[in-house]
């Protein structure tokens, strides 16, 4: 009975999408505030019901109901709670049930929230909203029903993809939908822009708590991904250029690019063209990455048993509203007035500066993506791109970028003195230069270009603690008026800081962990030890231990300084999953300060002695650490009350925000 | 400067970083590219010795043997043709004998494939792409795997 009410739910779903595309358009054109005003109740009651279809997923899952075929492949009872309702999105049913929710969540908040948005945008951005859900929605019911049932209904069910079950795969798919999903709203507004033919700088005000609320948890769920990765497949890695990776961080890439844009067009009023095609294009990622993920067209670490089906009907979800999409603009886009003018020397030129590379860089990792694609489309020769290709292209482009930011915030608008920026960063990149020398000193081995990586971060990060002391003139003035200076700096400078800071600390672990992590792989037998880094490992033996749904062979290993210090224990574990006869590598970690130790082991051979692999990776928490400070920064920004209130400012502050009558 | 003037920088610097990027990915794409070849490519296409490749098969049933310090030696078949392959490193979680696998590395002198990395997969039923395009190529695609891949097992949403 539940499955069926789910099933019909979204159907309704459905019908009310299709009402919230039509009828609100059909109003704004025929100026009739009835018909336009049918969009917000349309979009709250869509919402109810792809939440009640959602539900009805998850109380099957919770209730272990196997005459529901997508629970019986994807759920076991032997499984713990947690894992049974996360493995609603550890599948391709479940996961587009949930992108569909999180996008008719954001449609309600906008119809919501968005009480003080022009009544023409708000009715038009909630019909572009309701057709991407309407798409979603067909795509579900007609390829991916999760409600199948099966005639006879198993006793127990098979069970989640074991390398799934784990506390990372609990948030980051959600983290990432949130992120991916976010930009639709900024994809509804440039589209409904467009529609009308009218954009102001307000319209950016609307936008960008979005996009930054889009990108904080796109950075989380990157991030989270990458550690995942990192510690479960067992092999020490934090970033392969997979090809879906590259689908998360394509729209990280141009979200970030957007929410630099949609600055320059809220303030100066400039840029306005540009940022609508950057919301095309970020959804446009977005869309993309669905495509990558669930077509199976791309052969990854990830992979995806698909119906080809699928794949088709996604492609065509992504031809219409991309191809559709920068139509619009092509034939929209030149009645949007011009901004405001300003000198390539300035903050807009950086932040121009900022758009350019990251686009580019975007670029590049797109065709390094569909590059085999479209070879093998063409020639029938199959390759694939790996890490060197990115390394190569991607590396160059942002190291500009980050030698370049610690100078935006230091610009004035409109005409900005980069003599004096430079001057003001002088200590920074004293800082950068010593940082560099003593690495150099330092670390032994590893590449040359290592000592400037590390210049390069610390710069960055120097860069952003100036950007604050400049502001609040600390050292200059006494410590007293420089807090009080400091607690009435706007937090939207602070967020700055706070994630330019970030950006630095990962490019820190980044360099650290690449130049100067050290492996060993060894077949170690009990008593044995190895040596690494100022570590030495002794294998103590294996024993078994039982879980829930696997069993685990435990290696035991004593860890000690070189000087004989004893610092603890490690239980890297071979973890069998009976059920699915499938087994996981479970990595143990220890973590010294930003060092990491890494273990992990093979299964045992028959004389006691385990495969071993043994890494050391110094800095390598920085990595994670860095989107952490720029999630904080991102969410400093959110809170800040120009965005928080969205309400017009008062006269004074916007007359001194836009010194130039409108053009 | 004038409105045109400043366009025109803004332009201008817009092409400079779009041509340095389309120089470097030309130049990336002459160095890292790898090619994927079945063993009757390899032996159809003559691949040359020393070529980074990546080879796509099944690891014949019963080829594994393991050797001392982690040396693994194992067949990779298309059906057709097999080539022997040689590895040192823990293998990835689900490898097995019988089952879809991408090894990737050079072919030594001796037509022995020294392989660098060999290729881990999330899901057991999962066939790699080009594995199974090679098999069926090569005339020993099975029902049976079409089946298994069909089956609507999900990846995760990594």
């Amino acid at each position: 009975m539940i499955p069926e009410l789910g099933h019909f739910a979204l159907m309704l779903a459905l019908g009310l999408a299709l009402i919230q595309g039509v009828m609100p358009i059909v109003g704004t054109r025929s100026n009739d505030p009835v018909l336009m005003s049918i969009a917000a109740p349309a979009a709250l009651a869509q919402f109810a019901f792809v939440a009640m279809a959602f539900t009805a997923l998850a109380v099957s899952y919770v209730t272990s109901d196997f005459s529901v075929l997508n629970v019986y492949e994807n759920s076991n009872t032997q499984m713990p709670l947690i894992y049974r309702l996360t493995s609603i999105w550890g599948n391709h049913e479940g996961s587009m049930m949930l992108w569909v929710s999180i996008l008719t969540f954001f449609g309600a908040l906008v119809a919501a929230f968005g009480t003080n948005l022009p009544t023409v945008l708000k009715a038009n951005a909630l019909a572009v909203q309701a057709w991407v859900a309407a798409a979603f929605e067909l795509f579900i019911l007609l390829t991916s029903n999760p409600f199948i049932r099966i005639p006879n209904a198993p006793f127990e069910g098979q069970d989640l993809n074991p390398i799934l079950q784990d506390p990372g795969l609990a948030f980051h798919p959600p983290m990432l939908y949130l992120g991916y999903v976010g930009f639709s709203i900024a994809f509804s507004f440039a589209i409904a822009a467009l529609i009308e033919g009218r954009i102001d700088a307000a319209w950016a005000r609307w936008v960008r708590p979005w996009v930054l609320g889009a990108w904080m948890c796109l950075t989380l769920g990157i991030a989270g991904g990458s550690y995942w990765a990192y510690y479960e497949l067992g092999w020490g890695g934090f970033w392969f250029w997979d090809p879906v990776e590259n689908a998360s961080l394509m729209p990280w890439l141009a979200g970030t690019a957007l929410l630099h844009s949609a600055v320059v067009m809220e303030k100066r009023g400039a840029l306005k063209v540009w940022t609508i095609l950057l919301a095309i294009l970020t959804f446009s990622l977005s869309l993309i990455g669905t495509f990558l993920v669930r077509s199976g067209v791309l052969t990854s670490v990830h992979a995806f048993a698909v119906d080809p089906r699928r794949g088709i009907f996604i492609l065509g979800i992504l031809v219409i509203f991309i191809g559709g999409a920068l139509a619009l603009f092509a034939w929209r886009a030149p009645l949007l007035k011009q901004g405001g003018l300003f000198a390539p020397i300035s903050r807009e030129g950086a932040l121009v500066f900022n758009n350019l590379f990251l686009t580019t860089a975007c670029a590049t990792v797109l065709v390094g993506t569909l590059y085999p694609l479209a070879l093998e489309a063409l020639t029938g020769a199959k390759i694939s791109v790996g890490p060197p290709f990115f390394d190569l292209t991607f590396g160059p482009l942002f190291i500009p970028l980050m030698l370049v930011m610690p100078f935006g915030p230091l610009m004035g608008w409109k005409r900005g003195d980069l003599y004096g920026a430079a001057q003001r960063l002088f200590a920074a990149a004293i800082l950068a230069a010593l940082a560099a020398v003593a690495a150099f000193a330092l670390e032994r081995g590893g590449p040359v270009l290592a000592p400037l990586g590390v210049g390069v971060a610390i710069f960055v990060m120097a860069g952003a603690v100036t950007d604050i002391a400049e502001r609040t003139l600390v050292l200059r003035i006494p410590f007293r008026a420089a807090l009080q200076r400091a607690l009435g700096l706007p937090r939207s400078a602070w967020g700055t800081a706070f994630a330019h800071f970030g950006i630095g600390v990962t490019l820190m672990g980044i360099v650290g962990v690449t130049a100067w992590g050290s492996e060993r792989l060894a077949e170690i037998k009990p008593g044995a030890s190895l040596d690494i880094a100022h570590y030495r490992v002794t294998f103590d033996g294996t024993f078994n231990r039982a879980g829930s749904n696997y069993r685990d062979v435990v290696g035991r290993f004593t860890i000690h300084r070189l000087n004989g210090e004893l610092i603890g224990n490690m239980q890297p574990s071979r973890r069998a999953f009976p059920d699915r006869n499938m087994a996981t590598t479970e990595a143990a970690l220890m973590s010294r300060g930003v060092n990491q130790l890494y273990i992990s082991i093979g299964d045992p051979n028959k004389d006691g002695s385990v495969p071993v692999r043994l890494y050391f990776k110094p800095y390598v928490l920085m990595i994670w650490l860095g989107a952490g400070i720029m999630f904080l920064g991102g969410a400093l920004s959110l809170s800040d009350r120009r965005l928080r209130v969205g309400a017009p400012r008062p006269a004074k502050s916007r007359a001194r925000a836009m010194p130039q009558p409108a053009e | 400067m004038t409105r045109k003037q400043r366009r025109l920088t803004l332009i201008g610097g817009g092409l400079a970083v779009l041509a340095v990027a389309v120089a470097l990915m030309l130049n990336a794409f002459r160095d890292s590219i790898v090619f994927f070849n079945s063993p009757t490519d390899v032996v159809e296409k003559h691949v040359e010795p020393g070529t980074h490749i990546r080879l796509g098969g099944l690891v014949k049933d019963g080829s594994l043997v393991r050797g001392n310090n982690l040396n693994v030696r194992f067949d990779i078949t298309d059906g057709k043709t097999q080539i022997p392959v040689t590895y040192t490193g823990v293998l990835p979680d689900l490898f097995r004998e019988g089952q879809g696998v991408v090894a990737e590395g050079m072919l030594g002198g001796g037509g022995v494939f020294d392989a660098d990395t060999i290729l881990a997969k999330h899901d057991e039923t999962y066939m790699p792409k080009e594995v199974a395009d090679a098999l069926k190529k090569s005339g020993h695609w099975k029902d049976d795997y079409a089946q298994r891949a069909a089956m609507p097992i999900g990846g995760g949403s990594k």
